[in-house]
C-alpha cells in the first residue's frame, strides 16, 4: 500500500532534485537561503528545517524524524518566512531561492508557545513517574520553548483527557494518557516495520493511537518505537521504574545476538545492565534495532556460570576455586594423548577464539569448529568472499534486484531486512525468494522452495533468471541455514553460478558483488577468518576423547557422539546445553562483560567495551584460557588485550582494523572451484528454521535465559492462535 | 461589453436572450479605451429571472434530462468543448467567476494551473459535494433539483482542464441528492453527453459519484482526496497542492459544485455577462441561502453585491420581530466572524465588502440572530461542531478546539472571569493559521467575531453570575 503511495515518490526531496536537474541541465543549482539573515546554500528540494539544521539552527519538532516521512502534524516546528502570511511548518516546506527564515523572531516564538501550550493542555503532569523523565522531548521543549506560566484555568472546571492504556505486547508498557499524537509510531510500524498494525482511531481531541483492537504489536522491530516516542506515552514494559537516565553509565558496544552486529549503547548501574539502546550507524543498523537485542539483556542475569565447577564422584558439578578447575582440566588434557577436539560457539569473541585456537594447537589439537556448518568442498572457508555478506548491508539499498535463498531475513537479520523494505519502498527494489513464503513485510517473486529452482536459475532456464540477467545491480543471499544441509556445498555452488551469471550480466563494475551469505552468529565470521573449520563433521567421524566447549551450547555434539569416558569442558557464560553435559565449567564473561571483537556478516569488525564485571569469580575469556595455558606449561605469549589483538592481527589483520569492511573478492576463482563440486542438490524443499515472530526470540543462551523473550514467545504464539 | 452591459440592464437582457451578439463587439471596436470607462454601477440586485442560472433550484419542474435539456442544459456543449481549452478558460477568466466554496479563488486562474506540460499521468477533476458547513444548503438545491447543470459542468470544467475523468464526492448524509445525481449521471452516459467520445466532441470523459461518510472535514479538499483514496479523511500538508499531485498522485483540481454547475451558463452566454453582475472582483450570480430568525428561511440565486439587508427583506421576508430586532449575522456559513447590526445595516454580499468588515462571504450561507437568540450560545455550539469535527491530526486544532469549547461553555453561564475573554481571543489566534488546513482557522474565527463585536453582552454575564454567586453565598 505505501509502495503504491505516489505522494511519496513524487514529493520526496530527491525526486524534486532530480526533476530540477532534469529542467536546468547539469548539477542542481544550489539555492541560497537565509536562515537569521545568515546565507545558506542548500540543495533544491530541502526542507526548511534541513537547511537551518546546515545553518547550525536546530527547530524544536515532535512529529518529523529523519528517517520517517513526513507528517507535519505536531506544527512544533512552525518558523516565521517573510512574505508568508502564515508561520509555515518547516518540518514540510521546501526551501525557496532567497527564503528569508526567521527561526528566533516574535512571531516564530509566539508559534512555538502556542503549539507547547496546546500539547501540554491535556498531557498529565506525572513526570515524576513517568519512565520518559529525563530525556523526555516535551520536557527538554517545554523548558526552551514554553510559557512561563500556565492558562490551564479549565483543568478546575473540567480536567484533562484520560486515555485507557492499550496492552500492545510484552515488551511496550503504554499510557495513553501522555501521548501526543505525533504518529511517529504509525509510521515507523508501517513504514520501517512494516506492519500496519499501529493506527489512529476517532478524531478530534478523541483521537487515540493504538492498535484498532486489543492485540500484540507484531513486529521483530517493535521496541524502536519506545526511542521514537518523544513523550513517556510508550516506555520499555521490562524496563519500567527501574533507572533514570541520569543515573545511568552508557557504554557504546556491539550487540551479538545476531551477525548484524547492530551498534548498541548499554546502560548500567551498579553493575547491572539496565537497558540497551540502539546507537547509530548508518552502514549497519541505522538508528534501530531488533527486540532481541534490545530486550534480551535480562538473560544477563538468569542462569549464569558464577564460579567454576568440577563434577564430583556422585556425577553432580560442585562449585570449586579456579586453582581446582584448572588442575583437573590440565590433569585430563596433559594425559589425553592428543585426542582433542574444540567446538566454539556463536557468541564468543575473536579475542577468545584467538586464544583458544593458539592453546588447542599447542596442545597438539587440530580439530577446532565452529558450531555453525559450512560447506568446505570447492573453495569452502578458503576464500573469505564465500561466506560474507559481500554487499554490505547498505549495499542493499543500491541493489535493484534481490534474490533470498533459503533464508527468512526478516528474523535472521532483522535490520537487514528493514534496509531492503527501505529500498523495496523507496528504490523500486525487485526481490525474489527461493525457500519458504515467509512474511518478509514487503512484497516479493516466490519462486518455490525446491531446489529445482536454484538448478533452473543456475542453468538460466528459469522466467525469473531473464530478470536476474537484465539487472543492473543484483543481489544473491543465500541464508546460512541453507548451507547447512546435506546439499549445502551444492547450493552453495548453484547460488555462485547464479551470481556469477546475474554479474557478468549487469555491466556492474567489479566494485559490486552480487554473491551474499547471511550469518546468523556473531562469531561466524572472526571464526572462519581465524581458520576455524566449519561444523562439527570431523568431530562426528573421529570422536576424540577430550571435547572443549567454547560457549558452544546449540547441542550439535552430545554425549552419545562421543566415547563412553570422553570429558567435557565447558567455557561460557550461561548454563545452557553445553554447561550441562560438561565436567568441567570455566566460567566465563557474556558480550556486555568485556572487551571483545566480533565480525559481522559483512566482515566488519567491531568492538564490545566492558560495561559491567563478569558476575561471581567469572573472568573474561581469554584470560582463562591464557591462565591454563600457564598451568599446562604451554603459556600463551601475551598478557593484555593490546598484545592479544596485535596475535589477531598477525592471523588476520582484518580483525582489528576496526569499523571498516575488509574487501574480498574472488568469486571468479570461487565458482571455478565450485565447479569441482560433486555434491547433488537434495530434493527436499529449503526452508528456513525461523518461519514465525515465536522463533525469533529465542535463539542463543542469553535470549534463552531472558524471561522477557519467553514472554514475547508466549505472546506471539496467543497471538498467531487468534 | 461587460461594461456596456452593466451599465443597461435591457442589452443585457438582450444579449443573454441571444448568446453572443455581433453587436457588442461592434460598439466595443467603436470606443475607445478611455471612453468605455462607464459610470460606476451603484444597484446590485435584483436578478431578473432571464438572467437565473439555477431555474430549477425549488424542484418545481422536472429534474431529469428532458426536463433540463428544456431549461437549457447541454445545449450546444459539444460546441463548447470543441472550442477547446483556451477558449474556455478565457471565458471563465474573463467572467471573473470566484470558486463558490468559501475561498473564493479566482477560478480560472485555478483551472489554468492544471494546463501544464503531460508528464504521463492523468488528470482529474473533483468536485466538491460534501456541502457540509451549518447554514449552507446551496449545493444539495442543485444536485437534487438540477443535477445536469452539475453533470454538464464537469463535461465543461473537465475539458478546460484536461482531466480523464470527474470525482464528485458527495456528502454521505446526502442520500436523496446522490441518488438523483446518479440518476442524472446515468441519463447522460446512456445519451452520450458523457463517457467515450462525450457529446460526439470526440472527448472522453467519465463521471463517477462517491459518497462519503459524513464527515465534514472531507470537505476539505486534501481531505476530500484523501477520503476519496480509500483513507481516513486527513488533510494532506500543502505543497505539493493537488494542482501537482491530488487523487490517486495524479494532478488534480478539486472544485464547488456550484462553481463547476454555472461554468457551462456562463461559456453559453458568455463570460462578459457573468461579470456584468456585481462588482469588480465580485462579479456573477450566486446562490444564498438565509436561515435562523427569519421569517422565511430561503435559498436563492441573487447578483453578487446585493446588499444584505435587502437580501433578507426582499428574500427571507425580513428578521423576526423586525430589522431593528436583529442583533447579528453570521455571513457565509458557520466559519465566518459575525457582524453585528450596525454593520449590517449596509454592508454588501460579496468577498470584499465582507473582507473590508473583518468577515467573509464563505459559501454566502446567512445565518441570521434576533435579539431573543442567545448568541453565546449559538457560538459555543458551534464551537462543538468543530471541536467534534477536528480531524484530531495536527496540535492546534485537535487541543483548541476543546479548550475553546470548555470556555465558551463557561460565558455561556458566565462563569468565568472578565480576562478569559482575551485569553480565548488569543487562544484562537494560536490556532488560526497554525493548522495544516482551514478548519482551524474556520474554528477560530467565529469566536473571534463573537469577541470583537460582542464583549459587552460576555461581560454582562459575567456580572450576572458573580451577583448571583455572591446572592447564595449571602443567603447560605
Amino acid at each position: 500500500m505505501l509502495r503504491l503511495w505516489p505522494l511519496r515518490r513524487v514529493f520526496n526531496p530527491s525526486t524534486i532534485a532530480s526533476l530540477a536537474r532534469a529542467n536546468s541541465t547539469g548539477a542542481p543549482e544550489p539555492v541560497e537561503v537565509f536562515v537569521d539573515d545568515r546565507p545558506v546554500l542548500v540543495e533544491p528540494g530541502t526542507t526548511v528545517l534541513q537547511a537551518c539544521s546546515m545553518a547550525g539552527v536546530e527547530i524544536p519538532r515532535y512529529c518529523y524524524h529523519d528517517r520517517l516521512s513526513i507528517a507535519g502534524n505536531c506544527r512544533m516546528c512552525l518558523v516565521e518566512v517573510e512574505r508568508s502570511p502564515k508561520p509555515v511548518a518547516s518540518c514540510a516546506m521546501p526551501v525557496m531561492k532567497g527564503m528569508k527564515i526567521k527561526t528566533d523572531s516574535p512571531k516564530t516564538r509566539l508559534a512555538r508557545e502556542g503549539v507547547m501550550e496546546f500539547l501540554l493542555m491535556n498531557h498529565p503532569l506525572d513526570c515524576p513517574i513517568c519512565d520518559q523523565g529525563g530525556e523526555c522531548d516535551l520536557q527538554d521543549q517545554s523548558m526552551a520553548f514554553g510559557s512561563d506560566r500556565s492558562r490551564f484555568t479549565d483543568n478546575a472546571f473540567t480536567g484533562k483527557r484520560a486515555v485507557e492504556d492499550k496492552n500492545v505486547g510484552p515488551l511496550i508498557k503504554t499510557v495513553m494518557t501522555r501521548c501526543i499524537h505525533c504518529t511517529r509510531c504509525i509510521r515507523f510500524a508501517s513504514e520501517v516495520a512494516g506492519v500496519d498494525d499501529l493506527g489512529t482511531t476517532g478524531r478530534g481531541g478523541d483521537m487515540q493511537v493504538g492498535t484498532y483492537v486489543e492485540k500484540m504489536f507484531n513486529s521483530e522491530l517493535s521496541g524502536n518505537v519506545i526511542d521514537l516516542c518523544p513523550v513517556g506515552a510508550l516506555t520499555s514494559k521490562p524496563y519500567a521504574f527501574t533507572s533514570r537516565p541520569w543515573e545511568t553509565r552508557k557504554i557504546e558496544s556491539i550487540d551479538v545476538m545476531d551477525a548484524v552486529g547492530s551498534n548498541i549503547v548499554v546502560s548500567t548501574r551498579t553493575g547491572e545492565v539496565m537497558r540497551i539502546l540502539p546507537r547509530m550507524n548508518d552502514d549497519i543498523n541505522e538508528e534501530w534495532i531488533s527486540d532481541k537485542t534490545r530486550f534480551a539483556y535480562d538473560g544477563l542475569k538468569r542462569q549464569r556460570l558464577t564460579s567454576p565447577m568440577v563434577k564430583n564422584a556422585e556425577g553432580q558439578l560442585i562449585n570449586c576455586d579456579w586453582e581446582e578447575a584448572f588442575f583437573s582440566v590440565a590433569e585430563k588434557l596433559l594425559g589425553s594423548g592428543g585426542s582433542i577436539a574444540g567446538i566454539v560457539g556463536g557468541q564468543v569473541d575473536a579475542e577468545s577464539l584467538t586464544a583458544f585456537k593458539d592453546l588447542m594447537n599447542r596442545l597438539g589439537c587440530e580439530t577446532l569448529c565452529t558450531e555453525e556448518i559450512f560447506p568446505m568442498d570447492g573453495a569452502g572457508t578458503d576464500l573469505r568472499s564465500n561466506y560474507l555478506l559481500n554487499t554490505g548491508i547498505a549495499g542493499v539499498e543500491e541493489a535493484d534486484v534481490l534474490l533470498f535463498v533459503g533464508t527468512n531475513p526478516r528474523y535472521e537479520a532483522p535490520l537487514l531486512n528493514a534496509r531492503a523494505r527501505k529500498s523495496w519502498l523507496h528504490n523500486d527494489l525487485q526481490v525474489a525468494v527461493v525457500g519458504s513464503p515467509v512474511d518478509l513485510t514487503y512484497d516479493y517473486e516466490h519462486l518455490g522452495d525446491s531446489t529445482k529452482v536454484l538448478e533452473e536459475l543456475a542453468n538460466g532456464t528459469h522466467p525469473f533468471s531473464k530478470v536476474l540477467n537484465e539487472a543492473k545491480r543484483p543481489m544473491v543471499v543465500v541464508g546460512s541455514s541453507a548451507l547447512q544441509r546435506s546439499d549445502g556445498a551444492a547450493v552453495h555452488s548453484a547460488v555462485t553460478s547464479i551470481a556469477q551469471k546475474a554479474r557478468s550480466t549487469s555491466g556492474a563494475g567489479e566494485d559490486w558483488k552480487v554473491l551474499n551469505v547471511l550469518q546468523r552468529v556473531a562469531s561466524q565470521v572472526a571464526a572462519l577468518d581465524l581458520g576455524y573449520e566449519a561444523g562439527v563433521g570431523s568431530i562426528r567421524k573421529n570422536p576424540p576423547n577430550i571435547l572443549f566447549l567454547l560457549g558452544a551450547d546449540e547441542g550439535t555434539i552430545s554425549r552419545e557422539d562421543l566415547p563412553k569416558d570422553a570429558f567435557v569442558i565447558y567455557q561460557g557464560h550461561h548454563g545452557d546445553q553445553g554447561a550441562s553435559m560438561a565436567d568441567v565449567i570455566l566460567p566465563g564473561a557474556a558480550y556486555t562483560e568485556k572487551d571483545g571483537t566480533y565480525v559481522n556478516m559483512e566482515g566488519r569488525a567491531q568492538k564490545t567495551q566492558l560495561a559491567v564485571t563478569p558476575p561471581g569469580i567469572a573472568r573474561t575469556d581469554w584470560k582463562i584460557l591464557r591462565a591454563l595455558s600457564e598451568i599446562l606449561g604451554k603459556t600463551l605469549p601475551y598478557e593484555s588485550l593490546k598484545e592479544v589483538r596485535h596475535r589477531m592481527t598477525e592471523i588476520a589483520p582484518n580483525l582489528t582494523r576496526y569499523n571498516d569492511v575488509e574487501e574480498a573478492n574472488y568469486f571468479k576463482q570461487s565458482n571455478e572451484l565450485s565447479k569441482g563440486v560433486k555434491s547433488q542438490l537434495a530434493n527436499e524443499p529449503l526452508s528456513p528454521p525461523q518461519q514465525n515472530l515465536s522463533d525469533f526470540y529465542m535463539t542463543d543462551p542469553i535470549s534463552r535465559a531472558s524471561s522477557t523473550m519467553a514472554k514475547c514467545v508466549q505472546a506471539s504464539q496467543a497471538e498467531s492462535k487468534h | 461589453m461587460a461594461n456596456l452591459a452593466k451599465f443597461s440592464p435591457f442589452i443585457r437582457c438582450s444579449l443573454a436572450s441571444r448568446g453572443l451578439t455581433p453587436i457588442s463587439s461592434v460598439v466595443r471596436n467603436a470606443a475607445t479605451e478611455a471612453a468605455e470607462k462607464p459610470p460606476e454601477k451603484t444597484k446590485y440586485g435584483p436578478l431578473a429571472d432571464s438572467d437565473r442560472i439555477f431555474t430549477n433550484l425549488y424542484g418545481r419542474h422536472d429534474w431529469r434530462l428532458k426536463g433540463a435539456m428544456s431549461r437549457g442544459d447541454w445545449y450546444k456543449t459539444k460546441e463548447i468543448c470543441e472550442k477547446g481549452v483556451d477558449w474556455i478558460l478565457k471565458e471563465i477568466t474573463k467572467s471573473g467567476l470566484r470558486g463558490r466554496g468559501g475561498a473564493g479563488f479566482p477560478t480560472g486562474m485555478k483551472w489554468g494551473f492544471m494546463n501544464k506540460p503531460d508528464d504521463g499521468r492523468p488528470k482529474y477533476l473533483v468536485v466538491n459535494a460534501d456541502e457540509g458547513e451549518p447554514g449552507t444548503c446551496k449545493d444539495r438545491e442543485i444536485m437534487r433539483h438540477d443535477p445536469h447543470k452539475l453533470v454538464e459542468g464537469c463535461l465543461v470544467a473537465g475539458r478546460a482542464m484536461g482531466a480523464r475523468a470527474a470525482y464528485i464526492y458527495i456528502r454521505g448524509e446526502f442520500y436523496n441528492e446522490a441518488s438523483n445525481l446518479n440518476i442524472a449521471v446515468q441519463e447522460a452516459y446512456q445519451a452520450g453527453l458523457i463517457g467515450k467520445n462525450a457529446c460526439n466532441s470526440g472527448y472522453d470523459f467519465d463521471v463517477y459519484v462517491h459518497r462519503g461518510a459524513g464527515a465534514y472535514i472531507c470537505g476539505e479538499e486534501t481531505s476530500l482526496i484523501e477520503s476519496l483514496e480509500g483513507k481516513a479523511g486527513k488533510p494532506r500538508l500543502k505543497p505539493p497542492f493537488p494542482a501537482d499531485v491530488g487523487v490517486f498522485g495524479c494532478p488534480t483540481t478539486v472544485a464547488n459544485v456550484e462553481t463547476v454547475a454555472v461554468a457551462p451558463a456562463i461559456c453559453r452566454r458568455g463570460g462578459d455577462w457573468f461579470a456584468s453582475f456585481g462588482r469588480t472582483r465580485n462579479s456573477g450570480t450566486k446562490l444564498f441561502n438565509i436561515s435562523g430568525n427569519v421569517n422565511n428561511p430561503v435559498t436563492f440565486e441573487e447578483e453578487m453585491s446585493m446588499p444584505l439587508k435587502e437580501m433578507i427583506e426582499r428574500h427571507a421576508g425580513g428578521v423576526i420581530g423586525g430589522w431593528d430586532n436583529l442583533l447579528g449575522v453570521i455571513p457565509g456559513g458557520s466559519s465566518t466572524p459575525l457582524i453585528p447590526k450596525s454593520v449590517c445595516d449596509d454592508v454588501m454580499m460579496d468577498f470584499d465588502a465582507l473582507v473590508q468588515v473583518q468577515t467573509g462571504l464563505g459559501t454566502a450561507a446567512i445565518i441570521v440572530m434576533n435579539k431573543q437568540a442567545d448568541i453565546v450560545k449559538c457560538i459555543a455550539r458551534l464551537m462543538e461542531f468543530y471541536k467534534h469535527e477536528s480531524c484530531g491530526q495536527c496540535t492546534p486544532c485537535r487541543e483548541g478546539t476543546g479548550w475553546m469549547v470548555k470556555l465558551m461553555n463557561r460565558f455561556v453561564t458566565g462563569e468565568a472571569k472578565p480576562d478569559e475573554i482575551d485569553m480565548l481571543y488569543e487562544l484562537s489566534k494560536q490556532i488560526e493559521g497554525h493548522t495544516i488546513c482551514a478548519l482551524g482557522d474556520g474554528a477560530a474565527w467565529p469566536v473571534q467575531g463573537l469577541i470583537r463585536h460582542y464583549r459587552p453582552e460576555l461581560l454582562r454575564r459575567m456580572e450576572d453570575f458573580q451577583k448571583s454567586q455572591q446572592q447564595k453565598s449571602a443567603q447560605a
